[in-house]
């Protein structure tokens, strides 16, 4: 009996060569245990040497492997064939990211605001190694745990319309893990990330539209990580306000 | 900022737009739009409130026939789209507040739907007690 296939539909774009991507439709086998990012890896050795994407690890570690698949943010490596009933699979890069080829995108806006938002300890005088590590009790690791989870996979950007239609913004994962490193016992950095947090393309220009945390494949919720920015961004202001010099 | 990392050529890259109908193509998109009108509706309400209430200074004839110009039909089916656009800003609300304000018990945070189930129960408590008094004083 000939193997079940199933229809891959990817975007290809070969810069220089083309002006806008276009759909180039590949059959490859349907197995029940294969991810769509089996199927690629089968049409790049296989049927079409030039494909071209991002991958590594395979196992929902490394974060290279987002893709679109069917409209919906994924990566590809957890996106089973098997759940895509319909017998064709849509397979596109990550949406509002400049293509560099075929399913490749430009990821340095990202890295720029995730470095913008100091995305690591700040400490304003580190402590001599012999007086030991930073201690935490298990109340102040739980504040900020979830938001470590984050593997900088870009799947809540290509899901958020806000960073779609402003590039600007400084989107869901910066937001999420310069939250992450203000709640974190052993950090003084909020006063240096707070320019940047709670500048006009920071976190106030989240509309809490919620996909973001919905395409989250790490559950780490940023679209929690913005709002509770805004509450602090707030609170902060207030205190500056009302308080006097001294107690800021 | 950029340091020496290695930046793809830009011309060579391809950008593509938003299309202006992008809250169509998804239901979450177009859930979140509706949500976002829905405090359009609730502000014209307020300014019909205002209204009504300023028309009491003008004395019962004028409160009347103004109270008479709302029970047309088209000022009906708007007050009912406005309660209904009310319903969803309200729970959307309630669903955000126990997003951005998670309630902690000892260690643990609640659950959300823990969260929004009291601050449904609440709303639901506090809006039955504005109605017992409506009757009341109204019969």
């Amino acid at each position: 009996m000939a193997e079940p296939t199933i229809t891959l539909k990817v975007a290809r774009y070969r810069p220089g060569k083309d002006s806008a991507p276009t759909m180039q439709t590949y059959s490859v086998p349907y197995r029940q245990d294969w991810v769509v990012l089996d199927a690629l890896n089968h049409i790049k050795d296989q049927i079409d040497g030039t494909l071209s994407y991002r991958w590594s690890c395979r196992m929902g570690v490394c974060g290279s492997c987002g893709m679109m698949v069917n409209g919906v943010p994924k990566l590809t490596c957890a996106a089973f064939l098997r759940d895509y009933p319909s017998q064709e699979i849509r397979v596109e890069p990550l949406a509002h990211f400049p293509i560099i080829r075929d399913l490749v995108i430009d990821m340095s806006d990202f890295l720029d605001k995730l470095k913008s938002v100091k995305s690591w300890i700040v400490r304003k005088v580190e402590k001599p190694v012999a007086e030991g590590e930073y201690r935490q009790t298990p109340a102040e690791l739980e504040a900020f745990h979830q938001f470590t989870q984050c593997i900088n996979c870009m799947l809540c950007y290509a899901a958020c319309p806000v960073y779609g239609l402003e590039p600007e913004f400084l989107g869901p994962a910066a937001i999420a893990l310069g939250y992450r490193y203000n709640m974190d016992s052993r950090d003084q950095g909020k006063d240096l990330r707070r320019e940047v947090l709670g500048s006009h393309h920071g976190a106030w220009e989240c509309t809490f539209v919620g996909e973001c945390s919905e395409v989250c494949p790490k559950d780490v919720d940023p679209a929690a990580a913005i709002q509770r920015t805004k509450v602090d961004l707030a609170k902060d202001w207030f205190k500056s306000v009302l308080l006097p010099w001294g107690a800021r | 900022m950029n340091g020496t990392a290695v930046r793809p050529d830009k011309s060579k890259l391809h950008y593509s737009k938003m299309p202006p109908t992008w809250w169509l193509k998804k239901p979450a998109y177009l859930f979140f739009m509706l949500r976002e009108l829905s405090s359009v509706f609730i502000a014209v309400f307020l300014v019909i409130l205002l209204a009504q209430i300023h028309q009491l200074t003008k004395g019962p004839e004028a409160y009347a026939a103004f109270v008479q110009k709302l029970s047309s039909p088209g000022w009906i089916v708007f007050h009912i789209t406005a309660l209904l656009f009310a319903l969803l800003h309200s729970v959307t609300w309630f669903q955000s507040t126990a997003v951005v304000m998670p309630l902690r018990l000892g260690e643990r945070e609640l659950p959300r739907n823990l969260v929004l189930a009291l601050n449904i129960g609440a709303w639901v408590a506090v809006s039955a007690v504005i109605l017992i008094l409506f009757l009341a004083l109204r019969g």
